[in-house]
Formats: structure tokens, C-alpha cells, sequence
């Protein structure tokens, strides 16, 4: 089992489920990203999901994309990525995973990228934009360097298409919880749970649901029937507003949905 | 094998479909609808009868001989795409794509727009048909471009200005994709060009290729031949390969992409994609693409609105790379006065896209010299540019 699926299995066997994180790198600055990071998993977090800032990020809302272009506009280099990956895993123990549209890995170069990643002790990847229909030269990267890669599984997804997501994803599958983008929502899409049970049927043993979760009452809700609960937006918006003492308080407040003992 | 016969997902190595999880049910469900529709009789004909009685279909071919004079005397056909309903090549794919949604069962659609024509293509096409309409345009166009904003507004449309990023055409995809992740129950979204995630580059083609497929027999019957070469301005490339299709497997006919340089492909102001480019993914397809060494896409910048976008259809970065159509740069000065030479030699005032080619063709009249003959594509009307031109011309009298 890689370090995900292990952190995760954990969870799982402690009567709960893991809290995975989402943080940009370089937001506000570099320095600033690699202690939010910190900060999260020594406030609850299980796993760490670290965004990539990208130029064109389809999937995601406003305040992630507003976290993205700062960090953009503030001289982000796709380098810097490694540097904090590196600083984050020799400073605590959650599993690092980096969430990245697939142009910036496509131009770095599939086999360097994930060599690179490997080396700096990053878990893996989350790719919001690669299918496992394109992802040829991604599957051969991560299967000789051992990398986790995460595809996302969606509520219009067919049956036959959760079953490629299932076999060919490693560390989890990314359970979109609805048809949408990232930001906090009033309610998780019960379109989330649906999934999951069929992820399950496909063969699914960690389903991880992510998109709107920004409460501990909704962490806890889909604890009760997935793997895994992923939280970005409400974290970035703390973060954002109230800095790295905010992001502990918020983080510590979601974690007490995943029954986490501190 | 004919070159005509490429149908995606993949063009050589380009192509493909880059997008999240969440919209490839709703690509499966619009290829295969579109592959129904294609074999549908019925389809056929009631596109084909919009195409005559709404359009305006076919569009004339127009001689120019004394806009010719200033090419090398070579003989310059103009494809009229101009004189269509709403004005530009764009009605001929919304049509065809609004069609298509009402047989998959959706009353929602939405579109993006950089110069406005499709966004105003489109929003006729959901006035003619009863469908609801959003168009997203990026902030900046929505000012240089304010009265296809105002003629979308009037159509019932709704206009979402886009605030993020470069603010322009790239942007306003990007947002229409978020609508669409949103939304597809019950949204179809109709892409503007020839680029995007299949079957979107296949579809948009073959709907657009009735531009040359017309155009190759009005100037063999005008001239007794086939014409020497085909020009037609890229910013995406649908009326580029909407004109280049027919003559795909001729080749005796050289093709011509000419793309914005801006204020030159020296400088870092220009939109020449495949000039400058380098292969990578954006809006779903991998394609040639302006990007910095992290694979960030850099802004473009040209004076039309409608070529400023830093990708280009995967087809044409195909037919680049296997050397079938050449792609130069035009720039902002250039164009401009293929522009104002047109208007002022023959009395037909051009779109700033098209012009692009039409400056083209000038090049290309004294390369070939006064025995060739040229087929431009004129994609549009200028009518929408008259702010843009006349204050570069500075037409209109000092106000104090």
C-alpha cells in the first residue's frame, strides 16, 4: 500500500475516515504556503493536497482561483512546488499530494516531473483535467517511480468508466460530490453518497469525497459513508482572511468532524 | 488516404479531450448525437434549409480587381461570409450546434465570445429557436467591442462580462466550461471555433465547411480552375478550416493561416500561435499554444478581438506539422491597412479578423505574381469595428 492508502486505512480502522486538505503553493507566498501546510496537518489533517497554481483552472470557484493568480502574480515557479513539498513531508508526518491541471506537467516533462516529485518524497497526483484516457505516458511515470495518482470519478461518470477510474487510480479516487466546480456549499450533494456506493460496486476500496465540504457537520456526514473528506475552499478562505492563526482555529473546528483526539 | 477523413478525437498528435471527469458523459452524449445527426437526412435538411432561407446560403464569391492592383495584379477572389445573417462564417456552426441541442433534449445554451460575432451568432440562433442564452465575454472585449454586446442583449441574451485573469476570449472559455461542468443537465455549450475538447474541433469543422466546399466550385466556374492558393486569418481556425477542408486533398492549392502578429512576433505582443507556439494543453485539446517554460498560458494581444487567443485548433497545428498549410503572422498595421485598402478600392469594409488575410493575400499576390489566383476567406463584416478603426484612422472630428 502506498503512504495514502495506509494514512487512509488508519483512518478508516479508527472507527473514522481521513481529512485531506487542499492549500495552493505559493499562496500567499511561498514561505507562508509551506506553514499553512504545516499548520493543517498538525491541526487534524490526515493528507495533504497541494494545489498548483495554473493559468487556466476550469474546475475550480473563486476563491481558489483568486489564491491561484496572487500566487501566479507573486512570481510562483513550478519549482517552487518541490521546494515545498520537500519542506512539508520532513516536517510532519501527512502524506503530500499535489493537485495539478495537467499543461505544467505536460511542459516540465512527464518523467521529470514525477522523478522530481518522487525524489522530493511527494505521495503523488491529483489531475483534475487528465482523464486515464489520455494519461499513457502518467500511468508508465507513476508505475516506475510509485507514485499515487488520483482521478477524479463524477456523478455522471458510467459504470464502465468508474471501473477504469477504480483500477488505474492509486491512493484514492477523487468522489466528485456534484456536478460543479470548487466553493463552499450549504449542503454536500447527496449525489455524493450515490457515488461512492457505486465506486464500491466498481471495486473502490478508498473513495474520498470532495467539493463544498466547508463545515465539521458535513465532514462528519460524509465520514459516515466514504473513505475520506476533502476540504480546500474553507481553508483557503481562512487562510486568505485571518492568516495562519485563523487556518489552525478552522482547521482544528473541521477536524473535530473527523473525531480527530488532540 | 484523404486528408478530409480526419475525425478526431485525434489530428496526428493533437486533439484529445482534457477536461474533468464531469463533462465526458456530456461529450460521449453530443458525439454520438452528432454522429446520428450527421446520418440523419432529416438533420441535413432542415440545417440546409436555414442555411438558405436564414443565412442567406450560398455566400457569393466577389472579384477584386482593384484591391488586386495593389497585390502583384494577381486575381483575388473574395468568399463572402461577410453578407450571411448576423455577418460572419460563426452563423453556420451555431446553427448547426443549436439544432443539435434541441435534439439531445436541452433549452439551455451557452457560448463564448471574443469579438462578439459568435456570441451574436449564437444568441440569434437561441432567439430563432426559443433557447435560453448566456454568452460569456472577457471584460476588456466587452469594451472595445460594446455594441455586439448591446446587439446580444437586444437578441434576449443573456452577457456575463469576465472579470478573471487576461479578461478576454481564454477567459470567457474558461468560465463557460465552469457554467457547463454546472449545468450540463441541462445545458448544451456551443463552441465558437475549431478548437476544445472532441468532438468539438470535428464538429465545428464540419459544419463550417460548407465555406469551402461552395467556394471551390463558384471559382471553378468562374475561372475554369482550381486556385492557386487559399487564404484565411486563424485566431482559433474555424473559417480557416471551414475554407481549407474542400481543398484538403488538392495539392496544387497552397493554404495559408495567417495569424495576428500584433505588434510583431518580435515582440511579446502578438497572438501567432503556431508562429511561436510550442504543443501543449489548453480548453481541452492539445494543440500548439502560447506558454511561458511552465506551461502557463502567456496572454495574446492583437487589435481584433477575434484572433486574440493564445491556442489555435488542433487541427490546424496537424496540417502544420505534416506541412500541408503554412501559418504566418500579420500584424496589427497590416491589417489595418488591408483593412482601410479594401474599404476604399472595391467599397467592402471587412472585419479586423479578416483583414488579416486579406493582407495575406496581398503578400502572397506579389510572391505568386499576376497569373495566380487567390481565394480569401472573408470571414466578416467591419461594421462591428468602427470604433476600433476610426480611432486608429482617427475618422472621426475632434471633440473638445
Amino acid at each position: 500500500m502506498s503512504k495514502v492508502e495506509t494514512t487512509i486505512a488508519a483512518r478508516r480502522d479508527a472507527g473514522s475516515g481521513a481529512l485531506i486538505g487542499y492549500l495552493p503553493v505559493g499562496f500567499p507566498d511561498l514561505a507562508t504556503s509551506i506553514e499553512a501546510a504545516v499548520t493543517i496537518a498538525e491541526n487534524g489533517f490526515d493528507v495533504i493536497e497541494l494545489g498548483l497554481p495554473y493559468s487556466d483552472p476550469v474546475m475550480d470557484g473563486p476563491v481558489i482561483q483568486e489564491a491561484t493568480q496572487t500566487a501566479l502574480a507573486a512570481g510562483f515557479r513550478l519549482r517552487d512546488a518541490f521546494t515545498a513539498v520537500r519542506e512539508i513531508t520532513s516536517r510532519v508526518d501527512a502524506p503530500v499530494l499535489l493537485m495539478t491541471y495537467w499543461n505544467p506537467v505536460l511542459q516540465y516533462g512527464v518523467e521529470r516531473f514525477a522523478a522530481e516529485l518522487a525524489e522530493a518524497q511527494g505521495a503523488g497526483l491529483i489531475t483534475p483535467d487528465l482523464i486515464p484516457d489520455e494519461a499513457s505516458n502518467w500511468l508508465a511515470a507513476s508505475e516506475a517511480t510509485g507514485l499515487d495518482r488520483v482521478f477524479l470519478a463524477a456523478p455522471s461518470s458510467s459504470d464502465e468508466r468508474l471501473r477504469t477510474i477504480t483500477e488505474l487510480s492509486r491512493g484514492f479516487v477523487y468522489t466528485v460530490s456534484t456536478m460543479g466546480i470548487t466553493g463552499a456549499r450549504a449542503e454536500v450533494d447527496s449525489a455524493a453518497r450515490t457515488l461512492v456506493a457505486r465506486l464500491r460496486e466498481a471495486g473502490a476500496t478508498n473513495a474520498c469525497v470532495g467539493l463544498g465540504i466547508s463545515t465539521a457537520d458535513q465532514v462528519a456526514e460524509v465520514l459516515s459513508y466514504a473513505d475520506g473528506a476533502i476540504v480546500g475552499s474553507a481553508l483557503v478562505r481562512a487562510l486568505s482572511d485571518g492568516g495562519l492563526d485563523a487556518l489552525a482555529s478552522t482547521a482544528r473546528d473541521l477536524a473535530s468532524g473527523a473525531s480527530v483526539q488532540h | 488516404m484523404s486528408l478530409r477523413e480526419a475525425s478526431g478525437p485525434y489530428f496526428g498528435e493533437f486533439g484529445g479531450r482534457f477536461v474533468p471527469e464531469s463533462l465526458i458523459a456530456t461529450l460521449d452524449e453530443l458525439t454520438e448525437a452528432y454522429e446520428e445527426a450527421k446520418a440523419d437526412p432529416a438533420f441535413s435538411a432542415e440545417l440546409d434549409h436555414l442555411n438558405r432561407t436564414y443565412t442567406g446560403r450560398p455566400s457569393i464569391i466577389t472579384e477584386v480587381p482593384r484591391f488586386a492592383e495593389h497585390a502583384g495584379g494577381a486575381r483575388i477572389i473574395l468568399k463572402r461570409e461577410d453578407l450571411n445573417h448576423t455577418g460572419s462564417h460563426k452563423i453556420n456552426n451555431v446553427l448547426g450546434q443549436a439544432l443539435l441541442t434541441k435534439r439531445v433534449g436541452k433549452t439551455r445554451v451557452i457560448a463564448e465570445t471574443g469579438a462578439g460575432q459568435h456570441g451574436v451568432a449564437t444568441a440569434t440562433a437561441a432567439a430563432l429557436l426559443g433557447m435560453d442564452c448566456v454568452i460569456y465575454m472577457g471584460e476588456v472585449d466587452t469594451e472595445r467591442q460594446a455594441l455586439n454586446v448591446a446587439r446580444m442583449r437586444l437578441l434576449g441574451a443573456e452577457v456575463v462580462p469576465v472579470t478573471t485573469g487576461s479578461r478576454t476570449l481564454k477567459d470567457a472559455i474558461n468560465e463557460a466550461m465552469r457554467d457547463w461542468v454546472t449545468n450540463v443537465a441541462t445545458t448544451n455549450y456551443i463552441f465558437g471555433t475549431v478548437a476544445g475538447p472532441h468532438p468539438f474541433p470535428a464538429m465545428v469543422r464540419d459544419f463550417q465547411k460548407i465555406i469551402g466546399d461552395e467556394a471551390r466550385a463558384q471559382v471553378l466556374e468562374l475561372t475554369g480552375a482550381l486556385p492557386d492558393a487559399v487564404a484565411a486569418c486563424v485566431g482559433g481556425g474555424s473559417n480557416a478550416i471551414g475554407i481549407f477542408d474542400a481543398f484538403l486533398d488538392d495539392p496544387d492549392v497552397a493554404l495559408y493561416g495567417f495569424e495576428a502578429a500584433g505588434d510583431g512576433v518580435e515582440t511579446p505582443r502578438h497572438a501567432a500561435t503556431i508562429t511561436k507556439g510550442r504543443p501543449g494543453v489548453l480548453h481541452g485539446a492539445r494543440s500548439f499554444l502560447l506558454q511561458d517554460e511552465d506551461g502557463q498560458t502567456v496572454e495574446s494581444h492583437s487589435i481584433s478581438a477575434g484572433l486574440d487567443y493564445p491556442g489555435v485548433g488542433p487541427e490546424h497545428s496537424w496540417l502544420a506539422s505534416i506541412g500541408r498549410a503554412s501559418y504566418l503572422p500579420v500584424t496589427d498595421a497590416e491589417a489595418m491597412d488591408a483593412l482601410r485598402l479594401l474599404s476604399r478600392t472595391e467599397g467592402i469594409i471587412p472585419a479586423i479578423e479578416s483583414a488579416h488575410a486579406l493582407a495575406g493575400a496581398i503578400r502572397l499576390g506579389k510572391q505568386l505574381g499576376p497569373d495566380a489566383v487567390i481565394l480569401v476567406s472573408l470571414s466578416g463584416r467591419g461594421d462591428k469595428d468602427m470604433e476600433t478603426a476610426a480611432e486608429y484612422f482617427r475618422l472621426l472630428d475632434e471633440r473638445e
